[in-house]
């Protein structure tokens, strides 16, 4: 009489129990795919906003937002090819300088440095990615931009005799596409040093070892082992500073003198889309310059898309071609 | 499996991207310290400093709450034209295109203090204050005038001897109020300056470097001997900069101080018809005291209010501004509008309709 109730009273929890976890498993796995789809649709619905704004730009002015350097509010003329020019090479700048170094702080903390020194130095080379990028631009006006115009620039153009180029000629201001190229260096180096530290590290002992019995020295055991296993990442690495460095708007703003023009030099002040939006926007107020504005923010975000498409089809080929 | 971790490790360092990215963004304050608020503003960033000063004491002495965001005079224009404000700022009057688009109606232009810009400059080992004529300014900034010995700069400045230096000129590369005024002044001065540059908030620079916000420009000035700019009357007491002597209309040289711009104010409120919509320029205005680069900035309220408590609350604010306001103003470096034009104001306010229907 009295095993019975208890026999139902249990198997009732037990299959309650499994009642509650299957609902439990449906409630996750739908706030998981609301998670999943929150977020692409977060993209695409910014995506929109800001083509819709853009649109009465691009129908009045076309592809000329892009094609003309003439960016003259008065005069209804939005010409954004300085700006397009100044973000592809202030970035390209920032890369060429942030790379090796990034790569060689990687390859020195997952390869050479002794234990104890890996944690301190590579949470302060991370720490880089934590600082407020207007610290970064007030540091570049009172400690980089003197430094430029008083040493390295002189320096670059007298020193080395790179005068004689176009691309360190011109007077030394200061503020310039040369500064704004550093310190977007120092501001993407350590998305790529701490990827490529991470890819670095997971590259299987075995790969080493290997390669060292086979009479390698540790330089060759890098060159040929180590960091062609971990080429994938380091380009994804590299794709992420580039990523910082198109977007960045109040270091670079700070820096690099604003002026829309066109010059092959460094030394020359320049401007970036991402300044030009940020100098303007609070205080326009014609509509067709607000569209303009809109219609740069948009040819950024295509551009951006573009990197991160470029850098996925790396990855993608370079980790095929290992596979092989 | 490795192809997920790098798509991870990626999507990590991003999410860290847009953090740095949002630290990074310009901070405007909003200034509402809990509680309900009763009316929320928006727009010019040059007068904050005076407003918050305004709101927070109006709210000891009324428990009124005024919550004010200073997104730039663009933003103020916009959100009070789109009424998702009760009242907007603006440190250049709006144009009657922007008028028409309001979607409440007429709307009002309430003075309430002045700004002015002065012309600052670094020039190792010249002490004496520079004195510059509209003409030579409009030469600096439109590079026609390119080292500090020509003959224009020391003709006027007998006694003082200037460098055999390049010029550099320092310009805002933001919109901005203090911009506006610059031009405003040189497009009122110069007929050169008129056909090729014009005014406006931002404009097509002939020559020179931008800095953003008058720290960038200040900051570059102090570090570049030689160079040559315009900031906020304010911003250069408060960080004791070194300014010219501007020549004004009556033929004085004037330094700019806050009674040098309420008397600018003053020359050009004697001329003002009855009616005046306080849409005025005053640079270059007339008196012998009178600072030449000055300028209004505006609260901007709608005529037809369309909540009757609001509207009431709004207006007593402003009457409260144009009188105990005014006398807090120069406290921080803000020149108060002349006493009579104040009056004025005030007595416009009462033509702004509380009833609701339009």
């Amino acid at each position: 009489m009295t095993s019975l109730p208890l026999d139902w009273l249990q198997s009732d929890r037990r299959r309650l129990r499994v009642d509650q976890s299957a609902i439990g498993d449906r409630v996750y796995e739908f706030l998981t795919a609301l998670c999943a789809l929150v977020v692409p649709a977060l993209v695409v619905a910014i995506a929109v906003a800001i083509f819709a704004a853009a649109w009465p730009a691009f129908a009045r002015l076309g592809l000329s937002i892009v094609t003309t350097s003439d960016w003259d509010v008065r005069g209804g003329h939005f010409g954004a090819a300085p700006a397009l020019f100044g973000t592809l090479v202030s970035s390209a700048v920032a890369l060429i300088i942030a790379t090796p170094l990034a790569i060689g702080v990687a390859i020195f903390l997952s390869e050479f440095s002794p234990s104890w020194l890996r944690q301190p130095v590579g949470f302060l080379v991370d720490l880089l990615a934590a600082i407020p990028s207007v610290v970064y631009g007030l540091w570049g006006i009172f400690v980089l931009i003197p430094m430029l115009r008083q040493q390295v620039m002189p320096f670059l153009r007298d020193g080395l005799h790179l005068g004689a180029t176009p691309f360190f000629s011109g007077p030394a201001y200061g503020p310039s596409m040369l500064a704004a190229g550093l310190i977007l260096a120092v501001m993407a180096l350590p998305y790529i040093s701490a990827v490529s530290r991470e890819v670095l590290m997971a590259v299987p002992r075995s790969q080493r070892e290997a390669a060292l019995a086979l009479g390698a020295t540790r330089w060759e055991t890098i060159r040929d082992a180590v960091v062609p296993y971990a080429k994938s990442g380091i380009i994804g690495g590299i794709m992420l500073g580039l990523g910082r460095a198109l977007g960045e708007t109040m270091a670079v703003t700070m820096v690099i003198g604003n002026r829309p023009e066109i010059s092959a030099s460094l030394f020359a002040p320049g401007y970036t889309m991402a300044s030009l939006i940020a100098n303007e926007f609070s205080e326009a107020t014609n509509d067709l310059h607000v569209s303009a504005l809109m219609a740069v923010g948009a040819v950024l975000f295509v551009i951006t898309l573009i990197v991160n498409a470029v850098a996925r089809w790396l990855v993608w080929r370079v980790s095929r071609v290992r596979a092989r | 499996m490795r192809a997920l971790k790098v798509a991870a490790l990626m999507l990590l360092a991003v999410g860290c991207a847009k953090e740095g990215a949002n630290n990074s963004s310009t901070a405007s304050s909003t200034a509402s310290s809990g509680g309900s608020v009763d009316l929320t503003g928006a727009g010019a960033t040059f007068p904050y400093p005076i407003y918050s000063k305004w709101f927070s004491d109006y709210a000891k002495q009324t428990g009124i709450k005024i919550n004010y965001q200073s997104i730039g005079s663009g933003g103020g224009i916009r959100q009070v034209s789109e009424q998702t404000v009760d009242f907007g700022a603006s440190d250049g009057p709006m144009s009657d295109e922007e008028l028409a688009k309001a979607k409440g109606g007429p709307i009002l232009h309430v003075p309430t203090v002045l700004g002015a810009d002065v012309i600052t400059y670094n020039l190792p080992g010249v002490t004496a204050a520079l004195k510059f004529t509209p003409d030579l300014i409009a030469g600096i900034f439109m590079g026609r005038v390119t080292k500090w010995n020509d003959s224009r700069i020391t003709s006027l400045n007998p006694g003082v001897s200037l460098p055999n230096q390049d010029i550099l000129v320092v310009h805002r590369s933001d919109g901005s109020g203090t911009t506006y005024i610059f031009t405003d002044y040189l497009d009122k001065v110069s007929p050169a300056w008129h056909a090729s540059v014009g005014k406006g908030k931002e404009v097509k620079w002939p020559v020179g470097l931008g800095g953003k916000g008058n720290e960038g420009v200040a900051g570059q000035i102090k570090q570049t001997p030689g160079a040559i700019g315009y900031v906020e009357l304010a911003y250069a007491k408060q960080n004791n900069l070194p300014v010219a002597a501007v020549r004004n209309k009556a033929g004085q040289y004037v330094a700019a101080s806050v009674p040098a711009v309420t008397a600018a104010a003053a020359g050009v409120a004697e001329s003002l018809p009855a009616n005046t919509d306080y849409r005025i320029s005053i640079v270059n205005a007339r008196g012998a005291d009178s600072y030449p680069i000055s300028s209004f900035t505006w609260i901007l309220v709608y005529q037809h209010q369309t909540d009757a408590v609001k509207g009431k609350k709004l207006v007593d604010f402003l009457n409260w501004a144009l009188t105990e306001g005014e006398k807090v103003a120069p406290t921080l470096d803000y020149a108060p509008l002349p006493t009579a034009m104040a009056a004025n104001v005030r007595a416009r306010l009462t033509t702004i309709d509380l009833a609701g229907a339009k």
